[in-house]
């Protein structure tokens, strides 16, 4: 694979769009970075003057503040929008809202939104970096690139690993930026889930479905779960709570199927019981935490690649008032 | 025009060993080698780092702490030079309060590295001092720095290049000054 040592790009969308190359660099960064987090002065000047705005329109605390960490430590400043407290409630459309925060000399906005293609749509009406964090149910890169990042961190290498992914795929931004990233690095992925949460266009990605736990898990290095996204769910795609459990709650009944040394993910937030069995999250093999922590790194390594570079706006070419 | 050798293999290592003597012989001179830590920048500084609290180590019978700077995020040209520089880890694993710093580095050219070197130790401690070690200074400073410590010095015209090559990176000790 050929080094590349920067991201020829303005914004970051999804995973689906890069390369390895870009991946492995983003990887490589994010693990320079995760240093600067346990140092007395936990700050690097990098982006000092540079400005980012979260803009919200979803709820969310471990991305948003993920985010927020991620700008200061590289000295950057950071605005937080919420939709609540916005003029989004008075009805300004995104673009216009995205247009209006431009106009401040914002460096990058970071977006979060349940419609599919909205990073897309302002990446273009922008020439501010945009960096997409959750797009409905389309893509989530950064949360992909700190799970590959963990991954990467207890098993060296990716490529050849066995990685089960339990859950409400269909609903699952994170699931499908994952299945990209993995796929990518060379790992097996094998999606496990009730018949109607799985879309079946995943057959198209590489990818083994399964129906059942028991029939995945065996190999595994990575059992990753997901939460059953009640609040996309538009319809009953399964009988109940109850019978959801009984089948895909990953238990360490269940975990003992999989390699001794299986690691276990989650994108957060858990639902303790329903997914994922606390015995499980709490245990040994857990790695949720860690996720939480690494997300900071790989979100300074993303915000430095994209907004460190050669400045696109030289000193002098802002229009003169006439 | 041809490369002009400036040290050759021999000369390296010579030049290493007058600089650890003179490293030693003033910090025992200012109370004791104790405190002292070494800290190279990368790439080339670091090794060289490595090879002084060896030789230090060796000849005073001490254990000096030894640290590494990668100093790509205190660059004052980040947003400037073309190509992005790849980011390496800052190992310093190490409180740097009350501690003789001794920084090394292999050439001192602008001063630029050192500013942004020291920007970054601050940010590890309060340090006693901080001493600057280099194998060759060729002159050109943009910065109101010097060294405390000089392999040799090398007058050079600021197009020329001089590129330190050692052991772990480039296969071979020498120091080569290119038209």
């Amino acid at each position: 694979m050929k080094k590349i040592t920067g991201l020829k790009r303005k914004d970051l969308l999804g995973i689906e769009e890069l390369g390895k190359e870009e991946i492995s660099l983003i990887l490589d960064t994010a693990k320079s970075f995760k240093e600067v987090s346990v140092r007395p002065i936990k700050k690097v000047p990098a982006l000092r003057g540079k400005t980012v705005v979260n803009l919200f329109y979803e709820p969310s605390t471990r991305t948003r503040i993920s985010f927020e960490l991620a700008a200061k430590r590289l000295s950057a400043d950071v605005i937080n929008i919420s939709t609540s407290a916005s003029s989004v409630v008075k009805g300004e459309s995104l673009v216009d809202t995205a247009k209006n925060i431009q106009a401040m000399a914002v460096d990058a906005v970071v977006i979060r939104h349940s419609a599919e293609g909205s990073a897309h749509l302002l990446s273009k009406e922008l020439k501010a970096s945009v960096v997409n964090a959750g797009d409905g149910s389309h893509e989530h890169p950064t949360q992909a690139l700190l799970d590959m990042f963990t991954i990467r961190e207890h098993k060296k290498n990716i490529e050849g690993l066995n990685v089960v992914i339990i859950g409400d795929i269909l609903h699952s931004r994170v699931a499908r930026s994952n299945i990209w990233g993995l796929t990518k690095m060379g790992a097996k992925v094998k999606l496990v889930g009730p018949p109607t949460l799985i879309p079946p266009f995943v057959k198209s990605l590489k990818v083994e479905v399964f129906y059942r736990p028991e029939d995945a898990l065996s190999d595994a290095d990575v059992a990753m779960c997901l939460r059953i996204q009640r609040e996309r769910q538009t319809s009953n795609f399964f009988p109940s709570i109850h019978e959801y459990v009984k089948v895909f709650n990953l238990t360490m009944e269940r975990l003992k199927l999989a390699r001794k040394d299986c690691l276990v993910m989650h994108p957060g937030p858990i639902n303790r019981g329903i997914e994922i069995s606390s015995e499980v999250a709490d245990g040994t093999q857990s790695v949720i935490l860690e996720q939480v922590t690494n997300g900071i790194a790989t979100r300074m390594a993303v915000l430095y690649l994209l907004l460190a570079q050669k400045s696109k706006v030289e000193w002098g070419t802002r229009r003169r008032r006439v | 025009m041809k490369d002009k050798l400036i040290l050759d293999k021999k000369n390296v290592g010579k030049t290493i060993s007058a600089l650890c003597d003179e490293i030693i012989k003033r910090n025992q001179e200012r109370g004791s080698l104790n405190d002292l830590v070494i800290i190279g920048i990368r790439t080339r500084g670091a090794h060289l780092a490595e090879r002084i609290v060896q030789f230090i180590n060796r000849r005073a019978e001490v254990e000096i702490p030894l640290g590494i700077l990668d100093i790509t995020l205190y660059r004052d040209d980040l947003t400037t030079i073309s190509a992005q520089p790849i980011v390496r880890s800052t190992e310093i694993s190490f409180d740097l309060t009350d501690k003789k710093v001794v920084l090394v580095d292999d050439v001192l050219y602008t001063g630029r590295t050192i500013r942004s070197a020291m920007d970054e130790l601050i940010d590890f401690g309060r340090p006693k001092n901080i001493q600057l070690a280099v194998l060759i200074d060729r002159g050109h400073r943009e910065l109101p720095i010097q060294a405390d410590y000089v392999g040799k010095i090398v007058p050079t015209k600021k197009k020329e290049i001089i590129e330190v090559r050692l052991a772990e990176t480039d296969g071979k000790d020498e120091v080569v000054l290119k038209p």
